[in-house]
Order: C-alpha cells, then structure tokens, then sequence
C-alpha cells in the first residue's frame, strides 16, 4: 500500500502552534472477529505511533483494537526550528513504518 | 368460506401489482447526492483530502498509473498526464465498447487496457490495485456531471431500470420503493439515500475500506435476501448505467466517504 | 444479548417499524459486547489508581447519534496554558460495551502547544465514552458522552 500520508504545514512562525495529521494503510484487525466458519481472526493492530520533532518525542500514542481500520491521528505542537518531524508506527507482527516531513520555521 | 373464483381472482390482483412496484421517479430537481444527506463529521472526513482515507488509494492509483507493465507500458506512456487525458471519463462510464458489443464499466475496461494494451494481467475485482487505480481517474472526474448520452447505451439503460423497478428476494421489495418512495426516511439508524453513484468507488465507514458500486449493489442486494449479482455480470453493469443515467447532470464527487 | 440501548420510545418504535423491513439486520449476528462497566473503571484504575477524577476542562467531541459504529470521529481536547509547568500530561480515552475497554492512551507534554486530538474510534454498541486527562500537578479530570450506535442497513453477506 502507498506511504502514510502526512500533512504537516511546510512553513511556520516560531512559537505558532501548528496542527499535524497523519493517515497510515493498516487492517487493524481486532482480534475478536471470526471468519464465515467460525474460526477466530488473529489480532493484527497498530499498537504505537510517534511522532519526534529533531530527534525529541513530541507525541505518543498506544493505540487498541478500537481504533478504526486506517488510522488517522491528528495532533498538535509547537514550531519551535526548521527541521525535521519522524513519524514511526509499530504494531503487531512486527509492522514497523515510518515517514519524515520537513518544517521551514522563521 | 370464500369461493375458489374470488380466491383466484384476489391471488392475480396481488400477483399483478407483485411485479414491478415502480415508484415515482424523483424530478431532477430534488435529486440529493448520499453526500448531502450525510453528517457533519462524515462530511468533513470526506472534503479534506488529507484526512479521506480513499486518498491513500489515489496515492497508490497515481502509482500504477506510472509504473511500467510487463511488456514495458504504463497508463502514462499512453495517456499521458492523468489530470488532462481521463478528465470527465469516469463520469460517463458505464460504457459501451463496440469491439466486444456490450456495456463495460470502468474497472473493466481499466483491465482491457491492461490485458491487451500493456500484456499484463486483468487485476481481480475488489482488489486493492484496481480498486487504487479506479479510484485515481475517478478523481480526475471530480466536480465534472455524470454523463449517459450514447444512443447504444439504451437498451442497457432499460434494462437496468427494469431490474431497479422489478421486486426482488425473499423481502419482495424493489430498490425504486426505497430509493425513489421513501429516500429521505430512516432504515433503522440509517437514512435512506436516492443511491445516487456521484461518488464511488467509495470508502464505506462499514467496510473500513475503499469498494466499487458493484460491491455496493450485492450488499443491497443481500439486504433485500435477493440472489446477488457476480461481480462483473452484465446485469451488475446494467444497474450501474441505469443508477448513472438517473443521476445524469449530477457533478461527481469520487472518491467519496459514505456511511 | 446485546443490552437494550437507553433510547427514547419514538425511536425504539421506529426501529421496530423498520425492523420488519429487516434488511438483512436479522441475519447478522448481534456484535458481541463483553466489556462491561465494571471492566471500564478497572482499566481506568489501572492506568490513573485511586487518583480522584474530577469532571471538567475536557471536551470530547462524538457525535450523539454516529452514522456507524466501524468508523466514528472523535475529538478529544483539554483546556491548558500547555506552559512547561502547568501542561495536560496524558489523556486516556475508555468505552463501556466494546470487547475490550481502552481505546487511546496519549502522551503530550508542553511541546504540544494545545491538546486537542482527534481519531476514529470503533464502537460495538451504544455506550459510554469517557476521556481522561491527567496534568503536570497530577491532578484528573474528565469528561463523559452517551453514544447511540446502531446496526448500518444493507451489508455484506457472510
């Protein structure tokens, strides 16, 4: 599936508070549904996402089987220096993903 | 103790208006599409690309649409920038393709180029990799108004009217009674849209994922306890020009979100 | 058994009346719902202990009446200065009737600027949300909504 889709704002002033939202290709499958005959289908989620701005956590989420198919997380910080935003999704069976964005602060 | 004649002649009144429960058209001026009829935060998961989950499908649709085939094409080596050359084409599908003299809708003839343009192989129904690249041109539609003007879509059309007017399953309703009678009206929780497909393929909260109107149309289908149609068959396609020439002139909003 | 939901008895007639339309609602298997009240505020104990949970200066924004209960937009927000020394620390997010009964455990600090986070959350059954929001003082505080979720009309078959 494609990338997580990230919409960071390119530019900001210093001390603004910028919003953040993130969009990421995952089943979330919760593990308490079963299939046509009756067999349970495995628990397959995305258990933790966070977001580090220059090297710093900004944000940290644990997610749980409640949260919807394709997670969509938004959140907020303060733009603080130009520089780089990591964001890293990580979850069962090993699903590990991650994606940058550039920020320009004046 | 009622006798045989008027038993009969009460069963083939009933059998008579069994048929077909047509209902009245709606005039094209109250036409709503499912978006009107939607809630607030439904709607604004939809009208912020950053946030419609059937982005990340368009995102992968723009990738195949670049990527070279087997025999060394993409979608791009022929058709160019996808912005400029399928502008308004998903708005006018279903389609009838003279070389095979019948109706195809768009996820069929995306998998005709493939298999007789790129020598690549036609991608199933409902996969993700069809469903990313139909819900990519549909995109390049998006605002333009559905459009079924071929005189030899006609008899399709017709066909396809009499499959949305005809009672059907176990439940013995048409689609007309609730799309055209009772829209507006709640099923349950749900309200009942005039199924209008300005936005397909959509991304159905249901689902939690992206589906063409033809999975749509079974799950109608299955609500009604009627056969479903297979994906594919002639009269799934029948249905949807039908359901596009209803929606004639309506701009289209693809890919949308719906409940 | 799906507990019956706290709705008023126009709707409960509606829902009646659209039941022998039935839609294929009769075919579906009643989501299981095995969290139950008691299973909610031993994960909220879990998380926050014996602290004293106040109610206030959290918002959290779920439509009354969800359009369906797979996908469900939610807004969780606490008012704060978000200074470094007075700042929303944590927010955690619970449900009433879902199999399992966290939903979200967020983590801010004074970086974050304003704490407000939004998702979409799964809900099995019409229930209780409740948010939860913990400060740098250490003091909690919370907010609570009573969700209606019903079955959608015409889905999949099995």
């Amino acid at each position: 599936m494609t990338r997580p889709l990230i919409n960071v704002p390119a530019r900001a002033k210093r001390g603004q508070v910028i919003e953040i939202k993130t969009l990421i290709s995952h089943v979330m499958e919760p593990g308490f549904r079963h299939s046509s005959i009756g067999v349970l289908l495995p628990r397959d989620i995305i258990t933790e996402f966070v977001c580090a701005y220059d090297g710093e956590e900004i944000f940290r989420a644990d997610l749980f089987p409640a949260i919807s198919a394709n997670p969509f997380v938004t959140f907020h910080t303060v733009a603080t220096k130009s520089g780089t935003l990591t964001f890293t999704w990580t979850g069962d069976n090993g699903f590990s993903a991650t994606e940058q964005a550039s920020i320009t602060v004046e | 103790m009622v006798s045989a004649g008027l038993r009969i002649s009460c069963i083939a009144l009933m059998l008579g208006h069994a048929a077909l429960a047509r209902g009245s058209e709606i005039p094209q001026s109250e036409r709503r599409s499912g978006y009107d009829m939607m809630g607030r935060d439904t709607k604004a998961m939809q009208d912020d690309d950053t946030a419609n989950p059937a982005t990340l499908w368009v995102l992968e649709g723009e990738t195949i649409w670049n990527t070279k085939a087997a025999d060394g094409k993409s979608c791009a080596d022929c058709h160019g920038d996808a912005g400029t050359s399928m502008k308004g084409v998903a708005a006018r599908y279903p389609a009838f393709d003279a070389t095979r003299d019948r109706a195809i809708d768009l996820e069929q003839r995306i998998n005709i180029c493939r298999s007789e343009r790129q020598n690549a192989t036609p991608l199933p129904f409902e996969s993700r990799q069809l469903l990313a690249l139909a819900a990519f041109v549909a995109r390049q539609s998006r605002g333009m108004p559905i459009e079924q003007n071929d005189p030899r879509m006609q008899p399709v059309i017709a066909s396809g009217r009499a499959l949305f007017e005809g009672r059907q399953g176990q439940l013995n309703l048409s689609c007309a009674q609730c799309h055209d009678d009772n829209w507006g009206k709640q099923l349950a929780g749900s309200v009942i849209p005039q199924a209008h497909p300005t936005g397909y393929p959509i991304y159905r909260l249901e689902w939690q994922n992206l589906g063409s109107l033809q999975r749509r149309l079974r799950n109608c289908l299955y609500g009604l306890r009627a056969e479903t149609y297979p994906l594919g068959a002639p009269e799934a396609v029948a249905l949807e020009a039908f359901l596009m020439w209803r929606a004639r002139g309506m701009p289209m909003d693809a890919p949308g979100v719906r409940p | 058994m799906k507990a019956e939901p706290a709705i008023d008895k126009g709707r409960r007639d509606l829902i009646k009346g659209a039941s022998a339309l039935a839609c294929g609602m009769l075919l579906l298997a009643v989501r299981k719902a095995d969290a139950t009240p008691a299973s909610m505020q031993a994960a909220i104990r879990d998380v926050f202990g014996n602290a004293e949970i106040g109610r206030g200066k959290v918002t959290l924004d779920i439509p009354s009446l969800v359009e369906n209960g797979n996908t469900v937009p939610m807004t969780v927000s606490v008012e704060s200065p978000m200074t470094a020394t007075d700042y929303v620390k944590s927010i955690h997010v619970f449900n009433e009737k879902n199999p399992q009964p966290n939903v979200i455990g967020i983590h801010l600090g004074p970086r974050a600027g304003k704490a407000s986070v939004s998702t979409r959350i799964r809900l099995a059954d019409s229930q209780k949300v409740v948010a939860i929001a913990q400060m740098s003082d250490g003091s909690v505080w919370s907010a609570q909504v009573d969700v209606i979720v019903t079955l959608a009309a015409c889905v999949e078959g099995l």
